[in-house]
């Protein structure tokens, strides 16, 4: 049962090592009678790239020699709690040291950590060779979702959280891939070395994916890099580590490595897709504007406003009955372009200017006057959002 | 080794004639007698304790199931920032100096603190601190919800919940100085004749290295979070790149505070459990004087390993690979404690009362949480498990199954000789037995999770880390309730506790032990001498 790194391969069955601990917890899992048939996952995920290779590699070789010292001095341990007690009539020594057992100690355990950190700099250096990559990918955290920009085919598209609020809120029942899902994953060819630039446009996110031993914090302001080349196509999922906020465990990273012929084709289907998707001109109806908009709200804006438009109160504000909804449309229009700003600083509710193209904030604006009680009857052109762009 | 010069056996303290002293609630307000005001401390972060337990178990009760059930995850973030910042600043810590206000005048024969009415303003200023935290809950936009790390730009996004965690983090800082200075000033001045300081207690030594690490790095916090506050609110930019600031900055200056903090709440245990392992074991401490370079060397490596926090803000190798040697480096004092402590338990006369239980209970889990420790400054491996459960488990282990366990054998060992009562022995095995088994049901798991790659401070986990997530919360609920059965514990022992002789355990001999039980109000008047 594989539902961690997803379609990943085989796992080489000497990573498998710790079989006996998972019956135990299994034993102690028992008490907890659990709904969901999961696997218990103990170990790091498979490595698909050489650098997650290493780390898995490494990981189990310190682990193993901890393993044994600890195995080593807790014997010691026990033996004395079992072999020197009062109630056996043990009779205290009074040594109290001896510099040559004490040298020892305090050398042996440098030189030990001399074997860990060999390899350890090793692959350090390894992680950082950025170095002439076969393609660069610019990857930007928003709160709360990623945004994937192709830099050497002039492209890029959003990356959100695809699990339906019902599901988490157990009102449907939770899907195989759930929390883990996104509507468009980052998609890029195997045995290719991918750079990653990763920054951020409000707080500090983290891109990560254990499959790859990738984990590169996303710092607004700054751009930093990492890199992976996986080998194996398949899908492979993870979870912003860093918080960012209230939706900091809904915004999944999902990658999807194909086969060199498939990501051919993904690209000129994608960049054609891309190149139609806004004809600036068009005049859209109300109905068109409205089904557009709904897939914007719940991507965008439900995670404060909330599905049903009553936001939070006290923290996010109603747009069911708002005044700004229900008032004249270029505040509005205003408003969802540069955000709400008080006392110069920067609040929760950001500029979406830079995020949404035209089409995407006119329905959006159409959408939400005209859904809860809201009922205008607009339909706000993209035209008009580029108009008050100036 | 001392002689008692002033006996005050039979005299309770109303009784002691030359200070008048108020009664009832104005004796605790006003008191400036050390042992008072280290009960102040154990009593108010016992309470604190449970409020940041209450929170813990909220979370966990979250996460009992994948989906959103209890909490929005707004309140969840809010409840993971204040139980981490309420258990450091209102649990552990001031259980600490609690604990070094007792004990240190008594271990170094001083009659009280250095600075007595500073010691009550120390403590004083600390419920102040802790409404402001608690009371934060209640402010629109809710209590900090920005991790306790407090990392910008998030935390300046925040309502104004963060202002008063800002201002509580300055009240409690400004409360562990002026305790430290007390501390520092005491140890240095007040030993009784013929105590050295090589021949003082390791407890006070420990401490003593623990208020130099305070006074060093609590200015720095409070520095940090002051810019956050100039951020928030003073167009100020810091931390903001779009003004010239850098966020990362935060995160340098917060660890470089942060990572000296995990040994200031670390060494006062090793302190704790370096009195009691000779003592049960009927023998001396082993390699005294290398415990003590071992600490001091901890304290100074405390200094250079910060970024270790921060392997993930992408630093260049040369910075990666110094602060993984560095942060390796700790292993080797560390290691030398352990051995030390095993080196005295051998060939001893060995009983298990429930004081020796914690403190090998603490050695055992302690050195799982520093093997942990030694993973995750593996700079690749920490890449891969940075911001996981593994660093819960890990810092779990080093804290609670550390600092806390260590405490509570404090706790039991001292408590005859500062209530003059004894604690059910029956009852204190089974809060420890309790302790142990719940603890690592609740915390070793989360291991298994964070190498599976769970994020830690979420609300909601995928399906596959669903069975771990139930051990976890079932252990965290045994974990809890245990701590109920320990204030039962203590309070019985209060109340109907057997009178408990002047030194009620035989291998014990500090000078503590050489007053009665309870110590008297006034203790070493006349300074014993040390030979």
């Amino acid at each position: 049962m594989e539902r961690n790194g997803a379609v990943a391969g085989g796992r080489a069955a000497p990573r498998r090592g710790m079989r006996t601990t998972a019956a135990v917890a299994g034993v102690l899992a028992a008490i907890g009678a659990s709904p969901a048939p999961a696997a218990m996952e103990y170990n790091l995920q498979t490595p698909v790239t050489p650098i997650a290779t290493q780390i898995y590699d490494l990981h189990t070789y310190i682990m193993w020699i901890c393993v044994a010292i600890f195995i080593g001095v807790f014997s010691v341990m026990f033996y004395s709690i079992f072999a020197h007690r009062k109630s056996k009539g043990h009779q205290a020594a009074q040594f109290h040291e001896n510099t040559v057992v004490e040298v020892i100690w305090t050398v042996i355990p440098f030189l030990i950590l001399l074997f860990m950190a060999f390899p350890a700099t090793k692959t350090v250096l390894a992680m950082k060779d950025a170095t002439a990559p076969d393609m660069t990918i610019k990857v930007t955290g928003y709160q709360w979702k990623w945004h994937y920009d192709y830099l050497d085919d002039g492209f890029g598209f959003y990356s959100t959280l695809k699990t339906p609020y019902r599901q988490i809120h157990g009102q449907e029942p939770k899907g195989e891939h759930y929390l883990l899902e996104v509507d468009n994953p980052l998609v890029v060819p195997a045995g290719k070395k991918i750079r990653v630039l990763i920054t951020a446009n409000d707080v500090i996110h983290s891109w990560s994916v254990p499959a790859f031993g990738v984990k590169q914090d996303a710092i607004p302001g700054f751009v930093r890099d990492s890199w992976f080349k996986a080998e194996t196509p398949g899908i492979y999922r993870g979870q912003c580590s860093e918080l960012c906020g209230k939706e900091h465990g809904f915004m999944p990273i999902v990658v999807e490595v194909k086969s060199a012929d498939d990501y051919a084709k993904w690209l000129a289907e994608h960049k054609k897709a891309a190149a139609a998707a806004d004809d600036a001109g068009k005049t859209w109806d109300q109905k068109e504007l409205i089904a557009r908009g709904e897939k914007v709200f719940v991507a965008n804006c439900a995670a404060c406003h909330q599905a049903n438009g009553r936001g939070v109160p006290g923290t996010f504000p109603a747009l069911d009955g708002s005044s700004v909804v229900t008032g004249p449309k270029d505040g509005q229009i205003k408003t969802v372009l540069n955000g709400v700003a008080k006392n110069g600083q920067p609040t929760a509710m950001p500029a979406w200017k830079d995020t949404l193209s035209d089409a995407d904030i006119a329905a959006v604006i159409t959408y939400t006057r005209n859904s809860w009680s809201n009922n205008t009857g607009e339909a706000i052109q993209p035209a008009e959002v580029k108009a008050a762009r100036s | 080794m001392s002689t008692i010069p002033h006996d005050h056996a039979g005299h309770g303290h109303e009784e002691h004639g030359h200070a008048q002293h108020p009664t009832g609630i104005m004796r605790w307000i006003m008191t400036t007698n050390h042992k008072d005001i280290g009960t102040l401390y154990l009593w108010f972060s016992f309470i604190m304790f449970l409020a940041g337990g209450t929170l813990a178990l909220t979370i966990r009760s979250e996460l009992f199931e994948p989906g959103l059930q209890l909490v929005d995850p707004e309140f969840f973030n809010s409840l993971t920032t204040l139980h981490g910042l309420i258990m450091i600043f209102g649990a552990i810590m001031p259980a600490a100096v609690g604990f070094a206000n007792w004990q240190v005048p008594m271990m170094i024969g001083a009659p009280d603190m250095a600075f007595a009415r500073m010691n009550n303003w120390s403590f004083w200023l600390l419920p102040f601190a802790a409404v402001l935290l608690l009371s934060s809950f209640l402010m629109p936009g809710g209590a900090a919800a920005g991790g306790w790390t407090l990392y910008a730009p998030l935390s300046v996004q925040a309502g104004m919940g963060m202002d008063l965690t800002i201002f509580a983090i300055h009240i409690m800082g400004a409360s562990s100085i002026m305790g430290s200075i007390n501390i520092i000033t005491t140890i240095l001045n007040m030993r009784a004749p013929g105590m050295t300081l090589m021949k003082m207690p390791l407890f006070c030594w420990t401490w003593l290295i623990t208020a130099y690490l305070l006074i060093a790095v609590m200015p720095v916090l409070a520095g940090t979070v002051t810019m956050l506050l100039t951020d928030r609110h003073f167009g100020t930019s810091f931390f903001n790149a779009a003004g010239g600031g850098d966020p990362v900055m935060f995160q340098h200056i917060f660890w470089f505070f942060g990572h000296p903090e995990v040994y200031i709440m670390i060494l006062p245990a090793f302190g704790i459990v370096s009195t009691i392992i000779p003592t049960f074991s009927r023998k001396p401490l082993f390699g005294y004087a290398s415990m003590v370079y071992a600490t001091a060397s901890i304290a100074i490596l405390s200094f250079l390993v910060w970024a270790h926090h921060m392997f993930t803000v992408g630093m260049p190798a040369a910075g990666q690979l110094f602060f993984m040697y560095m942060t390796m480096l700790i292993a080797v004092p560390t290691g030398v404690k352990v051995f030390n402590w095993l080196a005295t338990m051998w060939k001893g006369s060995l009983t298990f009362e429930t004081p020796m239980l914690f403190a090998v209970g603490f050695i055992f889990l302690f050195t799982m949480g520093g093997f942990t420790g030694l993973v995750l400054a593996i700079t690749p491996v920490d890449i891969q498990l940075q911001d996981t459960y593994y660093v819960v488990a890990h810092f779990h282990y080093v804290l609670v199954a550390g600092s806390l366990f260590a405490f509570f054998g404090g706790i039991y060992y001292w408590l005859p000789k500062w209530s003059g009562k004894m604690y059910d022995e029956k009852l204190g095995k089974i809060h420890f037995w309790a302790s142990m088994i719940f603890f690592n049901v609740a915390f070793f798991p989360m291991h298994f999770l964070g190498l599976a790659g769970m994020p830690r401070r979420i609300p909601d986990y995928a399906t596959q880390f669903t069975d771990w997530n139930q051990v976890s919360t079932v252990g965290a609920f045994g974990f809890g309730l245990s701590q109920i059965l320990f204030l039962f514990i203590v309070l019985k022992a209060l109340r109907f506790g057997a009178p408990a002789p002047a030194r009620p355990w035989e291998g014990a001999d500090t000078l503590e032990w050489t007053v009665p039980s309870p110590a008297p109000y006034h203790t070493f008047e006349t300074p014993p001498v040390v030979s």
